[in-house]
């Protein structure tokens, strides 16, 4: 047990840390993220600039402040995306069975057996690659986990007696799938929701760093990575930074991940 | 037996036909008339009228599916827009660069991985399964672009060991090859190393507490025996699976790694193809990613019985 709250802690510290920088970063960042000054071209991190500034002279902790932003926010909606349009397949799919769960379900395997990147890449190339086609890319490759999730639990669910119990009590099918069947659905969903936040970053931070992702100048930690590539020798910091942001995220996530994950559903202990 | 591997070929079926579907389909959402999209920004109006007979864009919905999907089937996968290359050797030759480094870093991934995970699950919350558990966190939380970009940073750029741009293949000159794809390999071993030391660690867990392994024990085998013989051939099952999938994801995720290492591969292809609307190429890329994907789940369930006999009486 003391193995498990070392994990949450430490998780939770760090994604607190994430989210603090991420709501600091709204208001105040030590300098304009976007202002140029070639005074100050890849200057090495010192007292006037805590972790160096890149090429155009940019202050790269305000970057990494504006980034964080930027990392929260794609990964908070196209997770809400992938939780809200999973969930409620899910439950129709479950619910309803029949030829409507088969359909559902072929659509949604047939989804399923595209790896998540390469069809959110083929959905770029659709929406357009910038901040809300990446968020639309990845909530729809999302979707078909969590419908899949939420239908499995929803398929064992209804045949427990608490269920019939709220039928024969002459509650309507719509009243018994919210107010019965949802909340119990809950805890695999928050596991995986937990996942697919970690899983969004990464990817928003990999398309950023493709091309893309959120276009420059606007900072995001996968396009400062990309932009400091041709500057390493000179200015390693560049590709330090903003990949161990990047890194520390995902550490958070994933060790939060697991400690909710062994809380609330110990069937899928130590699962990846 | 037979019956096991015709059932998993018919389930297969249904699969590849609704991955087409949602390829074409994917490519006739993008807005705008194909037709013109093919042509490019230059195209004449009696070209693109002349191009939506061609491609068939005149007929309905399924006539159109079913033409495309004979076209396939004949291994005609369209024409480039940017240089008129046929598609499907195209994504060929590039496919064959990124299976060389997906293969062997899953595989070398796989020798390392399965046994520290087997070890740590042996060594139940002792040090060295902490330190096992954590290590693989730590590696699976680190990006594989960042990790490769330090990688490239320190044995290239710094201590000049091994080349940092360009690509040679193995086939024009062996030792080259090899050098150009250490770091590419070394860089997904470590990240795709995480995943597994945990999968196989969880697996085994679940068997070791399992009523036979202490009877193994009681008869006096060795721990040698009880874990290889007993514990790792049962646990194995879904650390399989799993290399099944990261193999799969690897081959459509893997553009960012041949983006650090300029490794001229097929997600290099399949990005290159987004920022120049190539779409024919766009599809082609989707297609075969996805085919060869449900290819290696299916050769993975396939393969299954060899570990898990059980499956096949279900």
């Amino acid at each position: 047990m003391k193995k498990l709250t070392l994990n949450g802690l430490i998780g939770g510290i760090l994604i607190a840390v994430l989210l603090v920088t991420a709501a600091v970063g709204l208001f105040w960042t030590p300098f304009d993220p976007m202002k140029l000054s070639f005074t100050a071209r890849l200057a090495a991190p010192g007292a006037a600039h805590l972790l160096g500034t890149d090429e155009f002279g940019r202050d790269v902790l305000s970057r990494l402040m504006v980034g964080a932003r930027a990392s929260v926010w794609i990964g908070a909606l196209t997770v809400g995306f992938a939780v809200i349009c999973g969930t409620l397949i899910g439950l129709i799919s479950g619910y309803a069975r029949g030829w409507v769960d088969g359909v559902i379900m072929a659509v949604n395997n047939a989804l399923l057996a595209f790896p998540g990147i390469l069809l959110a890449l083929g959905l770029l190339a659709v929406f357009g690659a910038n901040q809300y086609g990446i968020i639309f890319a990845l909530g729809i490759a999302y979707t078909p986990s969590m419908a899949r999730v939420v239908r499995g639990a929803v398929l064992s669910l209804r045949e427990r007696e608490f269920i019939e119990a709220s039928r024969v009590m002459g509650n309507g099918e719509l009243y018994t799938m919210l107010r019965h069947i949802l909340p119990n659905c809950l805890a695999p969903i928050t596991v995986l929701a937990t996942s697919m936040f970690g899983w969004a970053i990464l990817s928003e931070s990999a398309l950023s760093f493709l091309g893309l992702g959120v276009p420059p100048p606007a900072p995001t930690w996968g396009n400062m990575l990309a932009a400091g590539r041709p500057f390493l020798q000179q200015a390693a910091w560049l590709g330090l930074f903003p990949g161990l942001c990047i890194a520390l995220t995902l550490l958070g996530i994933n060790l939060l991940g697991d400690a909710l994950r062994d809380k609330l559903d110990p069937r899928m202990r130590g699962l990846k | 037996m037979l019956r096991f591997i015709l059932s998993r070929l018919a389930m297969a079926i249904p699969t590849v036909v609704l991955v087409s579907v949602t390829v074409f389909a994917l490519i006739r959402f993008i807005p705008g008339d194909p037709a013109a999209l093919m042509l490019g920004d230059m195209a004449q109006p009696d070209q693109i009228a002349a191009m939506r007979v061609e491609l068939g864009l005149d007929r309905s919905m399924p006539q159109q599916f079913l033409i495309w999907a004979g076209d396939v089937l004949r291994g005609d996968f369209g024409r480039s827009i940017v240089n008129d290359e046929a598609v499907l050797p195209l994504v060929v030759s590039r496919f064959l660069v990124s299976a060389e480094i997906v293969v062997v870093a899953v595989l070398l991934a796989s020798l390392i991985a399965v046994p520290a995970g087997v070890i740590a699950a042996w060594r139940q919350n002792s040090l060295t399964d902490l330190a096992l558990v954590g290590t693989a966190t730590v590696l699976l939380s680190i990006p594989t672009f960042w990790l490769g970009l330090l990688l490239l940073l320190l044995f290239g750029l710094k201590l000049g060991w091994l080349p940092v741009l360009g690509y040679v293949s193995i086939s024009d000159n062996l030792v080259d090859g090899l050098l150009y794809l250490v770091l590419p390999v070394v860089t997904l071993v470590i990240h795709e190393a995480g995943v597994l030391i945990r999968m196989a660690r969880a697996s085994t867990l679940e068997v070791l507490r399992l009523d036979y392994i202490t009877h193994a024990r009681a008869k006096g085998l060795s721990e040698g025996a009880v874990l290889w013989r007993h514990a790792f051939k049962n646990a194995f099952g879904p650390t399989w699976t799993m290399i099944g999938l990261i193999l799969g994801n690897l081959l459509g995720g893997i553009a960012v790694i041949e983006t650090v290492f300029t490794i001229p591969g097929l997600g290099r292809l399949m990005v290159d193809s987004i920022f120049a609307r190539d779409y024919p190429v766009i599809q082609g890329c989707l297609l075969f990613v996805a085919l060869s994907y449900v290819l290696v789940n299916l050769v993975i369930d396939l393969l299954y019985p060899l570990f898990d006999p059980r499956v096949v009486a279900e």
